[in-house]
């Protein structure tokens, strides 16, 4: 066969889809991993510690190709400079921090981790979807709100300020070509087109989240990482799913304050532990703002447990009070030692149905909290 | 594309043709194939047409797709090693965009159809990928799609491990090479002492006492230490089923195929990009297209800090053969050289300082040249290229501990492996074997042996 023989052909590839399903499939792959790696994914720092932006980047490790490899890190590799390069430059750096990942990995062989780029929300939603604020009840005087206020409706008539310029240059054209000559002038008032919104309401749910926080000297790095990665998404939860509700924090060492958001986050810690000042301060608030007849009332309480002593009796006092009144009571305890003699103890008798505790060891069992915390009814209503 | 730009494509590629013939280049009949993005990213990623599914192929679609939606790709030449020889055209090409492509897949063509390694290979490998990929498909059908992708994700994990050095002239077909090898031992048992011995000890193991003929020992399996791991897991394992020792004969023909290229990469397009830029030059372009021929042909040989750019040195290297001996010698390396001996033989000193290459490592956190030797240089990028770069791995017991257990040791050689991916690939190893794996290596000076029993990984040292 004579080689300078070649055919050119073009062929209808459209139903070639080879590449789009299986990216498709390996999207799937990621999620099932997100979802399966849920716990751990939930208290990863690159999200908590977002500020709630938009798109994460979330290492992602089981949809990794794993062969056998060699340690890229502790391999000599050959590259080509520019031109005058010297033994000790440096062409690159690690940044230090968690996995190593290189600058500008992009045509090095080096770590493969799979990042993922995951909107916050979807997050959200597998970890949130199915959470609910448990014993909701309607409330008398049930306020309705504005809680939307969408910018989608375009009209003839509207606000100057409105003007929507791009449709009523559209308009325009469109008028002056059905007349025979197709140009953009002599607009008309019949041409202008203005956006104007739409309102939609929604019922008020009438809840109030009374988080407590222990912020004394015994809560450590890691208590202190714990209790916000759960707040961090209580938060996020609550402002998506209810429109209204309504947070009050509390942050707590021998003695409680209201504090505001910023601070219950960002607050240091110091000082020794008497927990009934912080349910003795989220009475009086209630006493003071949120009448049970009006509210929903849900207080939590997130602490090492690490009580002083002679208080846990007026803490059991005091809670059952806050039960009375409460919708929900959850008390989180980080204790990953398993000490004895802490608040989980003292709490042990108390048989309510709604009252709720979590034990948390290390990072995975936030989710567990959260899940334990916002589900349904209580089981044994 | 319109049927002019198709008319005025055929007219450039005849001429083109005919140029590289003038000189010299000898290649398969050529089908050029125009095709939209996203087809040729899915093929890119892929390999070739005609691949199995799995969502690693996935991943790397969309990788490329995104470089290239970014404006990050370079040019894209895609061209298969088969006769004919298919090769492939982005639809939003340019004219002279398909000349450099053309003129580029052409050497490639000549360079699969005549280097001595791609002798052994399956031209017909388009065909032979099809027909796999659709016994694939019965399996999924037959067995289930997530059976199947779990397997071949087990598989996917060891498919570098085969014996590159196995010549076969009677294709893959194992067991007929090895009663070759053992009618070669048998002559050997009473040598009359000859010039080529040593050639017919290949396979061997050097330095191995005789074992006394009627000495009454457990029969090791395998007797010499094998190179081969697919092959042999898919001969020897007690836990695959008939399909599945399919699977791993498909994924192990398709390494044994792709084998070449990866030895011959730096050559091949370092080949490819000398003669793209001598049959350009013979065309008569417009300035226009002049200039954006240099410049695409500039994003082809970009050198690249963390990594050498092989279009680039295989072109200075071939380049600079040709100033030493001329244009015959060309010809003559491109057919019996691979990149390990291309470099050992053809990388000077004057290249190594030329083309400013240095070697460096990571120290602490930041990444550092540590040498600029131009013979450690060349020792380092020799051994980059051995075993395609992969960790030499050979299976030593496939009954070990006469518990039926498999081990696998790493030849080590100084550099050792990524422990994190070791951890997680033994458990892939162990789902094809069945029982318990292991791996021997070195680790910071200490031979380590790393087990997964079917739950969790034990290390050791030894």
């Amino acid at each position: 066969m004579d080689s300078r023989n070649f055919i050119v052909s073009r062929e209808d590839w459209s139903l070639h889809r080879k590449g789009h399903q299986d990216q498709l499939r390996h999207e799937q792959k990621v999620r099932e991993a997100i979802r399966r790696n849920l716990p751990d994914l939930i208290t990863e720092e690159s999200i908590v510690v977002s500020g709630g932006k938009r798109i994460v980047k979330v290492p992602i490790r089981s949809v990794e190709e794993y062969r056998f490899r060699y340690n890229f890190n502790k391999s000599k590799h050959v590259g080509q400079g520019s031109g005058g390069s010297k033994v000790g430059d440096v062409i690159g750096i690690d940044p230090a921090a968690a996995g190593g990942k290189g600058a500008g990995a992009g045509d090095r062989a080096g770590d493969d981790v799979y990042e993922a780029e995951i909107e916050l929300a979807e997050i959200e939603e597998m970890l949130l979807g199915e959470l609910e604020l448990p014993n909701l009840k309607p409330k008398e005087k049930e306020r309705t709100h504005v809680a939307d206020i969408r910018f989608n409706d375009i009209r003839k008539k509207g606000l100057t300020a409105n003007l929507d310029k791009k449709r009523t240059i559209l308009e325009n054209l469109r008028r002056n070509a059905m007349e025979g000559k197709p140009r953009i002038g002599g607009i008309r008032p019949d041409d202008l087109r203005y956006k104007t919104w739409e309102e939609t309401e929604k019922p008020d749910s009438n809840a109030v989240v009374l988080a407590i926080m222990d912020t004394s000297g015994s809560m450590g790095v890691f208590e202190k990482y714990v209790a916000r990665s759960f707040y961090f998404w209580m938060v996020r939860f609550l402002r998506r799913k209810y429109e209204h509700v309504q947070i009050v924090y509390i942050a707590h060492h021998t003695e409680a304050k209201e504090v505001s958001e910023e601070e219950f986050f960002h607050r240091g810690e110091s000082g020794g532990t008497i927990c009934s000042s912080a349910y003795a301060k989220a009475l009086e608030i209630i006493a003071e703002r949120f009448p049970p007849s009006r509210y929903n009332l849900y207080p939590f309480h997130f602490s090492d447990g690490d009580n002083l002593s002679s208080d846990n009796e007026r803490c059991v006092a005091l809670l059952n009070e806050l039960l009375d009144k409460a919708n929900l009571f959850g008390y989180g305890e980080v204790n990953q030692y398993n000490r004895n003699s802490t608040l989980m103890a003292a709490y042990r008798s108390i048989r309510r149905p709604n009252f709720r505790t979590c034990l948390i060891r290390e990072k995975k069992d936030v989710y567990q909290a959260l899940k334990t915390f916002f589900t349904g009814p209580a089981a044994s209503e | 594309m319109s049927g002019e730009d198709i008319r005025k494509l055929e007219e450039a590629i005849a001429e083109i043709t005919g140029v590289a013939a003038g000189f010299g280049l000898d290649f398969f009949p050529m089908r050029y194939e125009i095709c939209p993005a996203d087809t040729l990213y899915t093929i890119g990623a892929y390999g070739m047409p005609t691949r199995f599914h799995h969502w690693s192929f996935g991943k790397a679609f969309h990788k490329m797709k995104l470089h290239y939606d970014h404006g990050l790709s370079k040019i894209y030449e895609l061209v298969v090693n088969s006769n004919p020889c298919y090769a492939f055209l982005l639809e939003g090409n340019s004219l002279i965009q398909n000349k450099l492509i053309v003129a580029h897949v052409l050497a490639h063509s000549d360079f699969f159809k005549n280097n001595a390694r791609f002798g052994p290979t399956n031209r017909g490998m388009i065909e032979s990928m099809s027909a796999s990929a659709e016994r694939i498909r019965q399996y999924e059908q037959e067995y289930g799609a997530d059976t199947v992708e779990a397997f071949i994700d087990a598989v996917l994990a060891i498919q570098e491990h085969i014996d590159p050095s196995l010549f076969h002239p009677f294709g893959l077909d194992r067991s007929r090479a090895e009663q070759k090898r053992a009618e070669l031992a048998k002559t050997k048992r009473h040598p009359p002492a000859g010039e080529y011995d040593d050639l017919l000890k290949i396979g061997e193991t050097p330095g191995e006492p005789p074992s006394p003929p009627f000495a009454p020992q457990r029969k090791k399996v395998p007797p010499q230490p094998e190179k081969d791991m697919l092959w042999f897991i898919s001969t020897h394992s007690r836990a695959l089923e008939p399909w599945q020792q399919d699977i791993i004969g498909m994924l192990r023909e398709e390494m044994y195929y792709f084998w070449p290229q990866l030895e011959t990469k730096i050559m091949n397009e370092g080949w490819a990009s000398y003669w793209h830029l001598r049959i350009i030059r013979e065309l008569d372009l417009t300035e226009a297209e002049t200039i954006e021929f240099a410049k695409l042909n500039a994003a082809v040989l970009l050198p690249s800090r963390y990594t050498m750019n092989p279009y680039y040195l295989g072109l200075k290297i071939f380049e600079d053969i040709e100033r030493r001996w001329g244009r015959e010698k060309l010809f003559e390396v491109r057919e019996f050289d691979m990149d390990t001996s291309f470099i050992r033989n053809y990388l000077t000193e004057e290249l190594v300082r030329d083309l400013d290459l240095y070697i460096y490592e990571k120290q602490g956190p930041e990444w550092k040249i540590t040498d600029r030797g131009w013979e450690n240089i060349r020792e380092q990028l020799i051994r980059s290229r051995v075993n395609g770069g992969f960790p030499y791995l050979v299976v030593d017991d496939g009954d070990y501990g006469g518990n039926g257990e498999l081990y696998i040791r790493h030849s080590y050689e100084g550099i050792e492996l990524d422990l994190k991916y070791v951890e997680k690939t033994l458990p892939y190893v162990h789902r094809l074997w069945g029982k318990a794996v292991h791996l021997e290596t070195v680790v910071e000076s200490k031979k380590v042996l790393f087990t997964f029993d079917g739950e969790k990984t034990i290390r050791k040292f030894l």
